[in-house]
């Protein structure tokens, strides 16, 4: 791995670190403290954004784990937080406590990952693909119509989070709880991309025959794979419940399945900043279209009508345009100016 | 009894819809290896082409329906050339991901230009039924599913005998030996897309004179995946027979868990279940080519 100019490593240990200079670390207390400080100048309608924005980053680093790193192509993401929302729910409405309520949900989704994820031993690529649609297609219906257990299409409607009798109950108290378990997240994914796990899943990806041979395997890796994406996934679906305060079945439709999929690709595949930047990216999308068309409801009026099928045309013209200009997502373009300014200005 | 006797021809008429929805999937999927996602907005785009034509400029319904054909084709040149082409060579993800994204994009198209409501097609067919074996059939479902046959039996002919059709096998088998046998990779590739819109198009307008038309049929695009799974992905005779079989069994099921569980909607899903229990059993469908590796 090629160092900055100046950085030497006299241990394999040091090469492995998340963070390698004095400079980086201070850019990334700076850029966490500017986050813990972030609210204080936020509205209320900024802040449920970030909050947003949290919440699907640990969805979106989830899904890049399992589809990016690994290469395993899940269609039924949404499906599984959906899982995560509906199990975090009945757990809190029968007394148990929010944080292990939050665990208890990764858990059980990882569960239902890990059995949707067994047909992935054998099925690769495109047949991966429609056994998973098929799974999220499943899940939906289970939704629906899960009688008590689901509240079919009535939901469930939940109380604000507890921890040791202190309430989240406005945004910016949320924001901070979000703040954590989305850092907490992203830190365990970076963790588990240096790890033995994550070379494995990169030589899933890379070339499954080759990994097989040199010892790498692939049914438990795959199950592996699943099981953390969906815990993460759990742990998204079970905070989005608690921070709405409802479950309905129609939030965890394929079409959230997709929009996950498009934050990786928008991203950057297999990266865990892209990740966030694609989340960001697919969360602000709405917002600035919303902007937009307000600004142009006094010229155009029709413009606002058709703002829910202008939006599922933005989407899918960004998404095309990326994967066909930007294959490499936003993760690429943010190397390629972070190597602009190191040089900057004697850039050759 | 006759209950089911019902529910299996209904089936058999939504199936010769996935069929030929099938056939347009398979045909892609064979030459130029990609899934895709935006077939159910094909056949909605095709649907909608003709319902303005015939409605809203009055042109008399054969006419509006060959005009749609022409357009069809013009709309999968647009597609190949413009989204599909640069991504040859490409991972899994992002061709299936282009796909998706296509048909959102077509999706919001149909409804800036049309809006969400029912779009209900002009009278064409007789609507008294005819009474076929002592059930009673309405004479589109009749011609819906003879056009489906006819349009299988063109094709299983033009891939068999034609040089076009020749080389479009050759392509899908081979595609470097294709093209260094004077096979130009690039205009099968166009050729598929093409054919595929038309025969979504035949399809939408099929299913526009059944039940009218909304922006939601582009999901029928999702009930092609159960078709082609069992059929095989890459068979044509497997799409006819798969999408048939699946229309069949989801109306059959539907029935079943109507009348015995008292569960509703279950049309839905029946399909994906077969979908999934096929994958476990034989993956590669009925007549799909398998591909065996060991390690």
């Amino acid at each position: 791995m090629q160092g900055k100019c100046g950085l030497f490593f006299t241990s394999y240990q040091g090469e492995a670190q998340i963070f390698q200079s004095g400079f980086q670390k201070l850019m990334v207390g700076l850029f966490i403290l500017a986050l813990i400080a972030l609210p204080a100048i936020l509205n209320v309608h900024l802040t449920s954004i970030m909050n947003t924005i949290f919440i699907t980053v640990i969805g979106a680093v989830a899904l890049n784990l399992l589809t990016g790193v690994c290469g395993q192509i899940s269609l039924g993401h949404g499906a599984f937080i959906g899982v995560g929302a509906y199990a975090a729910g009945q757990c809190t409405l029968h007394g148990v406590p929010f944080p292990l309520a939050i665990l208890v949900a990764g858990l059980i989704t990882a569960m239902v990952g890990m059995v949707f994820g067994i047909p992935s031993l054998r099925l690769k690529g495109i047949y991966l693909a429609i056994a998973t649609l098929a799974a999220q297609l499943v899940l939906e219906y289970v939704f629906l119509h899960g009688g008590a257990m689901t509240g079919g299409s009535n939901g469930l409607l939940l109380e604000a989070p507890q921890i040791l009798g202190f309430t989240f109950d406005t945004e910016w108290r949320m924001y901070y709880l979000l703040f954590f378990f989305a850092a907490a997240a992203l830190l365990m994914v970076t963790n588990i991309m240096r790890s033995k796990y994550g070379r494995a899943f990169i030589s899933i990806r890379d070339y499954y025959l080759s990994a097989e041979i040199v010892g790498v395997n692939l049914f438990w890796y795959k199950l592996v794979a699943f099981g953390v994406s969906s815990f993460l996934a759990g742990v998204a679906g079970g905070l989005a419940a608690h921070y709405t305060g409802y479950i309905s079945a129609e939030q965890f439709n394929i079409g959230m399945s997709i929009s996950y999929l498009a934050m990786i690709i928008i991203g950057g595949l297999g990266s865990v900043i892209g990740s966030v930047f694609g989340a960001i990216f697919i969360v602000l999308l709405p917002e600035v279209l919303n902007i937009i068309s307000n600004g142009l409801g006094s010229y155009f009026p029709d413009i606002v009508q058709s703002i829910v099928a202008l939006k599922e045309g933005v989407f899918g013209l960004v998404l095309i345009l990326f994967l066909i200009f930007e294959p490499e997502g936003l993760a690429h373009r943010w190397r390629l100016i972070k190597a602009y300014w190191k040089l900057y200005p004697f850039a050759h | 009894m006759e209950y089911y006797l019902q529910l299996i021809v209904n089936g058999l008429v939504v199936g010769s819809i996935y069929s030929l929805v099938a056939l347009g999937f398979v045909i892609i999927y064979k030459a130029t290896k990609v899934v895709n996602f935006a077939q159910g907005e094909l056949v909605m785009v095709g649907a909608y082409m003709c319902f303005s034509l015939t409605v809203q400029f009055q042109i008399p319904f054969i006419w509006a329906f060959f005009m749609t054909l022409g357009f069809s084709v013009f709309l999968g040149l647009l597609i190949e050339r413009m989204i599909l082409r640069p991504l040859i060579g490409e991972a899994h993800i992002s061709v299936i991901m282009v796909t998706v994204g296509m048909s959102s994009v077509l999706k919001s198209l149909v409804q800036l230009f049309w809006g969400t409501q029912i779009r209900v097609y002009p009278q064409v067919l007789p609507s008294e039924p005819i009474v076929i074996a002592g059930l009673p059939v309405a004479p589109v479902y009749i011609a819906a599913f003879i056009l489906s046959a006819v349009l299988f039996a063109i094709f299983s002919i033009f891939f068999k005998y034609s040089r076009t059709g020749i080389a479009m096998r050759a392509t899908a088998f081979d595609q470097q030996a294709a093209q260094s046998m004077g096979i130009g990779i690039k205009n099968i590739f166009a050729m598929s897309w093409c054919i595929a819109c038309v025969v979504s198009a035949v399809g939408g307008v099929i299913l526009g004179n059944i039940n009218g038309i909304n922006s939601q049929i582009g999901h029928l695009g999702l009930k092609v995946f159960p078709a082609v799974i069992l059929g095989g992905l890459d068979s044509l005779l497997g799409a006819a027979l798969g999408g048939l079989i699946i229309g069949v069994l989801e109306n059959v099921c539907d029935g079943a868990a109507r009348q015995f569980l008292g569960l509703g909607g279950f049309r839905e899903v029946a399909a994906f279940i077969i979908l999934v229990i096929i994958l476990m059993i034989k993956p590669y469908g009925l007549f799909g080519t398998k591909e065996i590796e060991r390690v």
